[in-house]
C-alpha cells in the first residue's frame, strides 16, 4: 500500500517560503497531478515526497510510515527528472540497471529486469547505445524504464514531457496512462500543462504561490473551479471573468467559459469584436466588454461576426460561475 | 576566382607576422637544438660528433639513471597530487559551497613560484630547524630527509606535490561545477550512497578534466628543475638527478658541455612527446566527453 500523505507541509529556502501549510492525501494507485504556474512550488513538493528536500515544517507519510527522517533509498520512491538525468557514460542497459545495481541485485537478474523494462517501452534495440545517441523521446523512455525497473511504490515525475515536441507529447501522454494502469502504483506527476493534467490525472491538485488552491478530479476542477485563479488556469482559452454588475446585479464576479458564451441579439452584454481566429474545428472570437477582454468559442459552422462590429453576448444560468469580488473564491450555490 | 586569389594573397600577408614569430622562436631553436645535440662542446667551440651521439647518450648510465629517477618522481607526484587535488576539490564543493576562503586557500599555491615553494620546503625539511623533521622525529633528524638517499626523492616530491596542488584543485573544481546536479539527485533517489555516487557520477563526469590534469602534471614532473636545483642539487648520490637536472644542472658530466646538454634536452622532448601520446591514446577510451 502506498498512499502518500502530506500534513501541514511548509518549506522555506533561506527565509523564502516555497510552499506553505500543504495538506494533501494521495490515495494508493492514484495518478495525482500537481498543477500550477512556474514557481508555485510543485517541484519543491515533489522533491519533499522523494526525500530530496526536507520540509521546514510538517510531516510526510508514505504508506503508514512517517518518512521525514527516512532516506530516499528506503522510501521506495522513483523519480523521473525533467532533464531525464541519464548517466551519459553508461549504456542504456546500464542506466536502467543502475538502481538494481546499487541494491546489489545479482547481475543476471538485474539484466533480465532491465531488458524487460526496456522492451516494454520499445527500447529493446537500443540497449547498447549511450544516451547521447538517442532522440529526446527515447531518452525520456530510458528515464521511465529506469524508474519502472525498481518496481517502486510511488513514482514521482517532474515535467517529464516538457522537452518533447507536441506530437510526441500527445503520444507519450497516452502511454503514461497505460503504464499507470499496467503498473498499478501511485503516480505523483508535476506539470504546468493543463492538458496533461486534464487527460492523465485521476485527481488534480492546483497550486498557486505555494498554496493548494483546489484538489479534485479533472471534471470537478473544470466544472466547479474553487477560485478565479483555478478558473483561469484550467481550460483553454481561459474562463472569462466579467465585471461585477454586468451580467448579474450584485458585487460578485461572474465567470463564463468561452464555450458557454452565446451570441444573439437578445443577450444583455455588448461586445466589440477585435479578433476572429479560425482554428479549423472551432473559432475564437476575441473582443472587449467594458475594459475586460472576453473570448468566445464557437463551432466553425456558426455565423461569424465581422471585426469591428458590436454583437450582443450572454450566458445561460448553468454556464455561470460566481466568485467573491474581494477573495476571488467561489460562492457556493 | 580572381578575387579568391587576391584574398588568399592578403591572407598569406596577414599570416606573415605570426609565421615569423613561430619560425624565429619555435622552429629555429628546435632545429638548432637538434643540431647542437650531435656536437660536443668545450668552453669556446663545438665540434660535430654525428647523430649517433643521441643513441650513445640514451644508452649511457647517466641518462638511464636520470630517466628512472624522473619516472619515479612522476609516479610519486602525479597520482598523489591528483588524489589530493580531487579530494580537496570534492570536499570544498560538497561541504564548503560558497565559502570562498577555502577556495582561495587551496588554490593559493598556484600563485606561489617554484623558488618560494622550494625555499619554504627547504626550511620545513631542514634537520635542525625544520618543523616537519621535528614531527617525523628521530629518523628524520640525521642526516635529514633531503640529505638521506632513501628519502630525498620523496622529500622533493612533497614540495612539488604541494606546489601543484592549487592547479589540480582549480581544474578539478571547475570540472565539478560542470556536473549536473540532477545526476547526483537521481542516483541518490535510486539508492546510491556517497561512494557509489562518486564512482558512478563524479569520476566519469570529470574524466576529461582528470585526463587533462594527468597530462599536465606528468609533463610538469618531467620538466621540473627548480625544486631539484634548490632543494638537493640532484643529490644525494644522484638520487634526485632528473632529466632536466641532467640537462641544466651543475656538477655533472654534462655540465660543461652544451652539446651534451642539448642532446639530453632533445631526448627529454622525445620522451615527453611519446608519453603525452600514450596518455591520450590509452586514457582516451576511458574518458567520456559529454554528448
Ligand atoms: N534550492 C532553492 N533555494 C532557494 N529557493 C528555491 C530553491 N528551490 C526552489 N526555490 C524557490 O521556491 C519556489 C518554488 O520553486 P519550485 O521549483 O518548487 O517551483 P515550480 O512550481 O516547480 O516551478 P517550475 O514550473 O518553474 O519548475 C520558487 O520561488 C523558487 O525560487
Ligand atoms: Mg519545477
Amino acid at each position: 500500500m502506498a498512499q502518500v500523505r502530506l500534513q501541514n507541509i511548509t518549506k522555506q529556502f533561506d527565509g523564502v517560503t516555497a510552499v506553505e501549510d500543504i495538506n494533501l492525501d494521495i490515495a494508493d494507485r492514484e495518478f495525482m497531478i500537481l498543477l500550477g504556474p512556474s514557481g508555485c512550488g510543485k517541484s519543491t513538493l515533489l522533491r519533499i515526497i522523494a526525500g530530496l528536500e526536507d520540509p521546514t515544517e510538517g510531516e510526510v507519510y508514505i504508506g503508514d510510515t512517517m518518512v521525514n527522517n527516512v532516506m530516499p533509498k528506503q522510501r521506495d520512491v522513483a523519480m523521473v527528472f525533467q532533464s531525464y538525468a541519464l548517466y551519459p557514460h553508461k549504456s542504456v542497459q546500464d542506466n536502467i540497471e543502475f538502481p538494481l545495481k546499487v541494491r546489489k541485485v545479482p547481475k543476471a537478474q538485474r539484466a533480465a529486469a532491465a531488458i524487460e523494462a526496456a522492451t516494454s517501452l520499445g527500447l529493446g534495440e537500443y540497449l547498447d547505445r549511450k544516451p547521447g545517441a538517442l532522440s529526446g523521446g527515447q531518452r525520456q523512455r530510458v528515464a521511465l524504464a529506469r524508474a519502472i525497473v525498481r518496481n517502486p511504490a510511488v513514482f514521482c515525475m517532474d515535467e517529464p514531457l516538457s522537452n518533447l515536441d507536441a506530437k510526441l507529447r500527445g503520444e507519450t501522454r497516452a502511454e503514461l496512462i497505460a503504464l499507470h494502469r499496467r503498473l498499478n502504483s501511485t503516480f505523483v506527476y508535476v506539470t504546468h500543462d493543463q492538458v496533461e493534467a486534464m487527460t492523465m490525472g485521476t485527481r488534480i491538485a492546483v497550486m498557486s504561490r505555494g498554496h493548494l488552491e483546489q484538489i479534485g478530479t479533472p471534471q470537478e476542477v473544470y466544472d466547479k473551479p474553487s477560485s478565479v485563479f483555478v478558473a483561469q488556469f484550467v481550460g483553454m482559452p481561459p474562463m472569462n471573468i466579467l465585471p461585477a454588475g454586468s451580467l448579474e446585479t450584485g458585487t460578485h464576479l461572474v465567470g463564463v467559459r468561452p464555450e458557454h458564451l452565446r451570441i444573439s441579439p437578445d443577450q444583455p452584454l455588448s461586445l466589440q469584436v477585435q479578433l476572429v481566429e479560425q482554428l479549423g474545428h472551432e473559432v475564437h472570437i476575441t473582443g472587449s466588454v467594458g475594459d475586460r477582454r472576453v473570448v468566445i468559442r464557437q463551432d466553425s459552422a456558426a455565423v461569424m461576426p465581422a471585426v469591428g462590429s458590436v454583437v450582443q453576448v450572454g450566458a445561460a444560468e448553468n454556464g455561470r460561475h460566481r466568485f467573491d469580488a474581494v477573495t476571488e473564491q467561489r460562492i457556493a450555490e | 576566382m580572381k578575387r579568391n586569389r587576391r584574398d588568399s594573397g592578403l591572407a598569406a600577408l596577414m599570416l606573415v607576422p605570426s609565421g615569423v614569430i613561430l619560425l624565429l622562436f619555435v622552429v629555429y631553436p628546435l632545429i638548432k637544438a637538434v643540431w647542437l645535440g650531435q656536437q660536443r662542446c668545450g668552453v669556446t667551440k663545438c665540434t660535430n660528433n654525428g647523430f649517433d651521439q643521441y643513441l650513445d647518450a640514451f644508452r649511457s648510465n647517466e641518462f638511464q639513471d636520470a630517466l628512472i629517477v624522473t619516472a619515479k618522481y612522476a609516479l610519486i607526484t602525479v597520482p598523489i597530487g591528483l588524489v589530493l587535488g580531487v579530494a580537496l576539490a570534492v570536499l570544498a564543493d560538497k561541504y564548503m559551497r560558497g565559502v570562498g576562503i577555502f577556495r582561495t586557500i587551496f588554490s593559493s599555491t598556484v600563485a606561489t613560484s617554484v623558488a618560494v615553494a622550494s625555499v619554504m620546503w627547504f626550511f620545513l625539511l631542514n634537520p635542525n630547524v625544520g618543523v616537519l623533521s621535528e614531527w617525523i622525529g628521530g629518523i628524520a633528524k640525521t642526516p635529514g630527509l633531503l640529505q638521506d638517499p632513501r628519502s630525498a626523492l620523496w622529500a622533493v616530491s612533497a614540495s612539488s606535490i604541494w606546489a601543484n596542488l592549487g592547479f589540480t584543485f582549480i581544474v578539478v573544481t571547475a570540472g565539478l561545477q560542470g556536473v549536473p546536479k540532477d545526476l547526483y539527485e537521481s542516483a541518490y533517489v535510486d539508492g546510491a550512497g556517497g561512494f557509489s555516487r562518486f564512482t558512478n557520477v563524479t569520476l566519469p563526469m570529470i574524466s576529461p578534466t582528470l585526463l587533462f590534469a594527468t597530462v599536465v602534471l606528468t609533463t610538469r614532473a618531467f620538466q621540473s628543475f627548480g625544486e631539484v636545483d634548490l632543494l638537493t642539487e640532484g643529490g644525494p648520490l644522484g638520487k634526485t638527478t632528473t632529466l632536466t637536472y641532467l640537462a641544466y644542472g651543475s656538477g655533472l658530466p654534462t655540465s660543461n658541455d652544451d652539446g651534451l646538454r642539448a642532446t639530453v634536452s632533445v631526448l627529454l622532448f622525445a620522451v615527453l612527446l611519446a608519453l603525452a601520446l600514450v596518455q591520450f591514446r590509452g586514457l582516451e577510451k576511458r574518458v567520456h566527453y559529454g554528448n
